[in-house]
């Protein structure tokens, strides 16, 4: 059970407090109500890039690393589809040097034209990097693409095309932060060695004074359920040919999530999962498989995807999964079975809470989507999913009309 | 209203009075070691076999690391399905590594199950049958997975690195090739199996909220074994002649994998802390010389970072970076720019101490929770170390000088002693 304890400033800002006395550190994590999903179409990767410029100074503090550094702190920062997410570790009793640095780019940025030339490159090169020099490197892309028709994750969160980021202007910037980066938009959790009291404070010390901003409201077009099957082709210059298939789930608050996250496990947890069983060490038709999700706040996929053993067709390979799914749809799996994928999950939890930072920021998630104390019930929703659930919506999710497949082929 | 053009106040983590929590350390029947953490709140528990069998003993590339993939894949009573539906069910994970010297077996696990996990390692340990079928899945599929590797050039470049730098014959060095997995032969691995593990070597680290009779249910499990000792044979390097490669993998690629690097000594020579300061002054950080050049003002790069090798025998000092196609010589000649700098001027105390400071405060995160702790003791107790070596790291960075600093990179930030390698 995670204590906190929770108040909201007169600007909007919502503060979370969560004491462990056992660590000599703190830990403040802010996060933004913003991803990539709330991008326009034609700027993505905006929000990212984003992220990157908020390390640029901000209206009174011209550097942020050095301070914090000089405070023996270190910090870093995410952004995904779903929100931005910046982080500190400090030790506690430097704590307000986090609270100066975090206000003063909540309150207003530098905007240094320097700063934004430097990061487009910067960020260019993590694209090159992470998406152009890898091999498969392009499959999400391909694979959001093919998924979503309206729904902005047909988007990565590093953007669509190197273009977008090379051509993004000052003004862009500022409106993007004017709009985004207000308190009510945020959420602050501050952890470890610290007090409510302190934490109060310190929060309307630094953060009292900045205008609360207009908060945001996300109306993003929804995407239409998937009709009919679809595939597409890929040849590239790749060593083995891979598959991926994908088919719409719902988003994060749905109690059909926490039934599809089991069911994944059971199908590729680990070692004695179904999948890696059957199929890489049984008919050996996969040298490698793996079934998971994106995680997503909306309505999301899951993915099973495999590199075939040279020599294996792609219809041989496809045959073998829908045999596996094809179980998954008409047989109850084992009690057993089921207990060993909720076991798993009940230590997983167990090993993330033992980092402040990893409940700080679980904090801060649940609360952006709706309660921090959902944190809470997480075990037992797992723990509610019966094996009928996991027979019924197997039946549900893979459908063939809501399946998207990609087949990466090797052309040489 | 606060003045927001001044910053608080803060403690110098420098003055901070930092104390590795003692581990305690126990001997089992046969002589093994235990090294033992107690602490934490969550109910999990994490155990470490560190075996003297890494590719430093074998006699042919990939035997080392095969068994060390194999121990969980069959056991004379058990398939590995068997095996690693038990190790899932309780809801813990298994995993094995093989490093150089040493290979491991961990295991992080809910406390509570810990009795229903140590026979099932005590089974691997002493029963392993490394199936041929399961060998010859893993060789299958190690090849393919290798074959996708090649494709990548930071792969390539961190292969050839230390080739050049240690040489293709030693264990730091060699690297696996495809015929490497064609000659592997279940014999052999049943032999390195049997001297490195079930006659082998073992030193066990614990961490955690342990259970009060951890000592006797460790000792009930694997205090019977007949370990014995292993000796860790003298290999010597042989580094190449020549210091600059440019290689071509990718015609089609958009960047560069850069890696340039020099021999160093291991931990036990009297500037191997001495120099983990210059290093994160140099590119040990985000705050350093070479991210603020190369990354935060010319944009070249996503990251560019420097490190010293945790190697026991020989080891080397690093930097790589993946940078743009057009701007890898231009990053090599700011990563040689950077040297210079060093080599030329002392540092500002402002900055020196930036770096103290924040070498400290990552100290202090660092021996955060009993991982954490765990981690620190086993590096002392493998590299041949003490606990002063801990307090002497502290000292170091909290009284090495200015003057110190610069004199260490006329040293050994001589741009003549680096080997060089793009990989494109």
């Amino acid at each position: 059970m995670i204590q906190f304890e929770k108040f909201t400033l007169p600007n909007g800002l919502r503060v979370i407090v969560h004491q462990d006395l056992s660590t000599p550190m703190a830990v403040m994590n802010i996060m933004y109500d913003v991803g990539a999903r709330d991008e326009d179409p034609d700027r993505t990767g905006f929000a990212h890039l984003f992220e990157h410029l908020m390390f640029g100074g901000s209206v009174n503090v011209p550097n942020y690393d050095e301070p914090l550094q000089m405070a023996g702190g270190e910090n870093n920062a995410y952004t995904t589809n779903d929100l931005t997410n910046y982080y500190i570790q400090i030790p506690a009793e430097n704590l307000e040097t986090a609270f100066w640095l975090e206000s003063d780019r909540m309150l207003s940025l530098a905007f240094g034209e320097k700063s934004l030339e430097t990061q487009r490159k910067v960020v260019i090169e993590e694209f090159k990097e992470h998406y152009l020099t890898k091999p498969y490197g392009d499959v999400w892309h391909k694979m959001r693409e093919l998924a979503y028709k309206k729904h902005p994750y047909r988007w990565m969160t590093i953007g669509k095309e190197l273009s977008h980021i090379e051509t993004a202007q000052l003004e862009e910037v500022k409106n993007f932060f004017f709009k985004h980066y207000r308190p009510v938009n945020a959420v602050m959790v501050v952890a470890g060695n610290v007090t409510v009291e302190k934490v109060k404070d310190l929060a309307e010390k630094w953060f009292g004074d900045i205008p609360a901003g207009e908060a945001y409201k996300r109306n993003l077009p929804q995407e239409p359920e998937q009709t009919v099957e679809r595939k597409q082709e890929i040849k590239a210059n790749v060593p083995l040919d891979a598959l991926y298939k994908c088919w719409h789930m719902p988003g994060r608050l749905d109690r059909r999530y926490y039934i599809i996250e089991l069911l994944s496990d059971i199908l590729s947890g680990g070692a004695s999962s179904r999948l890696y069983q059957s199929l890489v060490k049984e008919k050996q038709l996969f040298s490698h498989i793996e079934c998971h999700h994106f995680g997503s706040t909306d309505d999301g996929l899951l993915v099973i995807e495999g590199k075939l053993v040279k020599g294996v067709t792609m219809e041989e390979a496809e045959k073998a999964i829908e045999l596996e799914l094809d179980k998954m749809k008409n047989e109850l799996v084992s009690e057993s079975e089921l207990q060993k994928v909720k076991n798993k999950t009940e230590s997983m939890l167990a090993f993330e809470d033992m980092s402040v930072m990893s409940r700080a920021a679980s904090l801060a998630y649940y609360e952006l989507l709706g309660d921090a104390a959902w944190m809470n019930f997480e075990l037992e929703k797992y723990g509610s999913v019966t094996t009928e659930d996991i027979l019924q919506e197997s039946r549900m999710l893979f459908r063939a009309v809501n399946c998207n497949t990609i087949h990466y082929l090797s052309n040489n | 209203m606060p003045d927001r053009k001044q910053a608080p106040e803060i403690v110098d983590a420098v003055h901070f009075d930092l104390k590795l929590k003692p581990a305690d350390k126990f001997i089992l029947d046969n002589g093994v070691e235990v090294y033992a953490v107690n602490a934490g709140a969550e109910e999990v528990m994490s155990l470490e076999w560190v075996f003297f069998a890494g590719n430093w003993h074998e006699e042919q590339n990939l035997v080392a690391a095969t068994t060390n993939f194999l121990l969980r894949n069959g056991t004379s009573k058990k398939t590995a399905f068997q095996i690693n539906d038990h190790f899932e069910y309780y809801g813990s994970y298994l995993n094995r590594a093989c490093h150089s010297e040493t290979a491991t077996i961990t295991l992080h696990c809910l406390t509570k199950q810990i009795k229903e996990l140590l026979p099932a390692v005590r089974e691997l340990i002493t029963d392993s049958v490394m199936p041929q079928d399961e060998l010859d899945i893993y060789k299958q599929n190690m090849k393919q997975r290798l074959k996708v590797s090649l494709k990548k050039n930071d792969f390539v470049a961190g292969r050839l690195i230390d080739v050049y730098l240690y040489g293709e014959n030693h264990p730091y060095g060699k690297f696996s090739k495809e015929e490497d997995f064609d000659a592997l032969d279940r014999g052999q691995l049943l032999d390195f199996y049997k001297r490195y593990y079930q006659e082998g070597k073992l030193v066990l680290f614990v961490a955690g909220k342990l259970p009060a009779d951890i000592g006797i249910l460790l000792n009930q499990y694997f205090g019977d074994i007949p370990f014995t000792t292993v000796e860790n044979k003298k290999i010597i390097v042989g580094p190449t002649a020549e210091k600059k490669f440019r290689i071509t993998n990718d015609p089609d690629g958009v960047q560069g994998s850069i890696r340039i690097a020099r021999p160093f000594p291991n931990r036990h020579h009297p500037d191997f802390m001495k120099v983990q300061v210059l290093n994160v002054l140099f590119g040990g950080f985000f705050g350093s010389r070479l991210m603020s050049n190369i990354r935060e003002d010319k944009g070249y790069t996503y990251g560019i970072h420097s490190h010293l090798q945790n190697h026991m025998h020989d080891s080397a000092w690093l930097i790589s970076t993946e940078a743009g196609k057009d701007v890898c010589e231009a990053t090599i000649a700011e990563v040689y720019k950077e040297m210079k700098e060093l080599r030329d001027e002392l540092v500002d105390e402002e900055e020196l101490l930036l770096v103290r400071n924040y070498m400290m405060g990552g100290l202090l995160g660092d021996l955060d929770g009993p991982f954490h702790i765990i981690a620190r003791w086993k590096n002392i107790v493998l590299h041949n170390l003490t606990e002063q070596y801990f307090y002497d790291s502290i000292n170091t960075i909290k009284t090495i000088s200015a003057q110190e600093i610069q004199q260490l990179a006329q040293q050994y930030l001589k741009p003549e002693d680096f080997y060089e390698l793009v990989v494109i």
